[in-house]
């Protein structure tokens, strides 16, 4: 027996027959000794109840036996002539019969609501499971096809058009060729991490890892999209090594900062600051720009979650697959935005930290 | 013109199309197979200058494929393959192949990995000093210069910055760096590597934050230009 059916739920689930055996018959041995207080049909009410709070939490099996089982601990035990299944007084007879009928339909018609909440239960998680899947196919089917339907239309216009376009426009249309290229090609790769991590496929490749390294590589590879916007970031040199996935956490910051440049107005400043808090690297990417409204904080980091009314594109998969990664190295991360005055998103990553690099190596 | 042979072994007939435009276009000669067994048998035939190999085949692994060529071929192979697999990268590199591009390329990157294989295949190790534009590395004299300002170096900071530039152009896995500098039973140490690489960055490189001389191959090792 692994240690997680010892918990709760699945160890009374599973020794349900024997604990429900214990139980009514421990229950009864108390009554018995109260007969002479308050009679012998008081201990029949109190059993019925037992049952009933056993048809609340056990299966139908388990409680028809409950009911049989008290039903028949009443008759030998409390009905008179005691210790015998004989009933010697119609009233008890009727008694017994009227125990036996409404522990049964008690039993049934808790059965039958389990079942119904069971099956409301069902169809609720499929219609999510539907809408998640619409909002994918939605998100998917404009998110593919706009750069899709650039290729083919700028294909097709140099093809029908070559000799009516000039030079100029013809390597606009080839560099919307290239754009739209590039852009599908990170819309599969954001598909692919979401679908890693929905799979639970992500293995750490851990490796110490200079941050300030990683932080540089992703500011050169946004270097074009981050132009008019004023990056502030400046290396430590004191920082530790981190034992981290260096390609998972360079996924994490491009999606943040490449966020913070596509949701910002041109010229906002977009600080990224790295500190050592006790045993954990925090990492904060900082924005002045317009923040997000504070109903919307909440659902940041949904999959397919998207600013309402914004009009620039995305799947709505960056943020949920920084926050999958994140937490696949144990750490968290968190969005703090006042509206009009920026975000502040915070990433507290524990790792393994090496501070070798900060010993002379003469 | 030059008039190498490229051989290019992948079952995607657009992109073996796209790689046969771009390689004519440079003057080198193409051939072509879509099976690991065809690619084999082309590269057995007639040894080409350098090969072109899909890790992903339809009927055997680039990966074995890759190992029964390293048999009896020596020659740069250079594999392609897709997206977020480094560690299918580092498994090709550590297997011998001499380098990689990843699906989707850019086909000036490509050009310039064919031709930094060619380049090697041809040039003997008999140069004295290295030289990559602002920097100088004389084996003789053991010296290194930044735009003719003599750089000190460190022992082992000079010992990796020369297997660099006898692998320029190159990419070099971790575990390969580690094994020659350090040798056998330090390669899971890439810690003391991030360090070395740090400070022979502060002393070469311009800007160490956006170097340009040694590079950092993500998830993979470095590539020294």
């Amino acid at each position: 027996m692994d240690l997680l059916s010892l918990k709760n739920g699945s160890f009374l689930k599973r020794f349900q027959v024997p604990i429900s055996v214990v139980l009514i018959f421990g229950v009864a041995i108390l009554l018995f000794y109260t007969v002479p207080i308050w009679g012998y049909r008081i201990p029949a009410l109190v059993l019925l109840m037992v049952v009933s709070l056993f048809a609340l939490i056990f299966d139908i099996k388990t409680v028809l036996i409950s009911s049989i089982l008290s039903a028949l601990i009443w008759n030998f035990f409390f009905i008179p002539p005691l210790f015998t299944f004989h009933i010697a007084n119609g009233e008890d007879g009727l008694m017994f019969l009227m125990y036996f009928i409404i522990a049964l339909v008690h039993t049934t018609l808790s059965f039958k609501i389990k079942e119904t909440e069971k099956i409301n239960r069902d169809k609720e998680d499929k219609e999510k499971s539907i809408q998640l899947y619409n909002t994918l196919l939605n998100s998917l089917s404009h998110e593919l096809k706009t750069p899709i339907a650039a290729i083919i239309g700028a294909v097709d216009t140099i093809k029908d058009h070559d000799m009516d376009l000039s030079d100029k426009n013809k390597k606009e249309l080839i560099n919307q060729i290239e754009i739209a290229g590039l852009r599908l090609n990170k819309e599969v790769e954001n598909l692919l991490n979401m679908s890693r991590l929905e799979s639970g496929s992500i293995k750490l490749k851990l490796d110490w890892t200079d941050i300030n390294e990683v932080i540089h590589i992703v500011l050169s590879k946004l270097d074009d999209q981050s132009k008019g916007y004023k990056i502030v970031f400046q290396s430590n040199e004191k920082l530790p090594l981190l034992k981290i996935d260096s390609l998972l956490m360079e996924q994490v910051l491009y999606n943040l900062i490449h966020n913070a440049i596509r949701y910002t107005p041109v010229g906002t400043t977009i600080k990224i600051e790295v500190k050592i808090i006790d045993d954990i690297c925090q990492l904060e990417i900082i924005d002045n720009g317009p923040g997000f409204p504070a109903n919307e904080l909440p659902y940041v980091f949904n999959m397919f979650y998207r600013l309402p009314h914004h009009k620039t594109g995305g799947s709505g998969l960056g943020l949920s697959i920084a926050k999958g990664f994140v937490q696949a190295h144990n750490g968290n991360i968190e969005l703090k935005s006042i509206k009009n005055e920026g975000a502040q998103f915070i990433i507290k990553l524990p790792a393994e930290f090496s501070y070798l690099n900060n010993i002379n190596n003469e | 013109m030059n008039k190498e042979e490229i051989l290019i072994i992948d079952d995607e007939p657009q992109i073996r199309k796209l790689l046969e435009i771009n390689l004519e276009s440079q003057g080198y000669r193409v051939r072509q197979a879509e099976t690991a067994e065809m690619g084999l048998q082309l590269a057995a035939n007639h040894p080409p200058d350098l090969i072109l190999l899909d890790i992903g085949l339809p009927d055997k692994s680039g990966q074995d494929l890759l190992v029964e060529l390293k048999n009896w071929y020596n020659q740069s192979i250079i594999m392609i393959s897709v997206l977020d697999n480094e560690e299918e990268i580092v498994k090709a590199l550590d297997n011998g192949a001499s380098d990689f591009v990843t699906k989707p390329f850019r086909t000036n990157e490509l050009l310039a990995r064919i031709r930094a294989c060619l380049n090697r295949n041809k040039v003997e190790d008999n140069k004295t000093v290295l030289t990559f534009n602002d920097l100088q590395i004389d084996l003789l004299a053991r010296t290194v210069f930044v735009n003719n300002e003599p750089v000190k170096l460190t022992v082992t900071e000079y010992k990796l910055l020369v297997l660099f530039a006898k692998n320029a152009g190159r990419v070099l896995t971790h575990q390969f760096i580690l094994k020659e500098i350090w040798g056998v039973g330090y390669q899971s140490d890439t810690q003391y590597l991030r360090v070395f690489v740090g400070t022979i960055r502060k002393k070469i490189e311009q800007n160490p934050n956006k170097p340009v001389h040694i590079n950092t191959e993500s998830g993979v090792g470095y590539r020294f230009i």
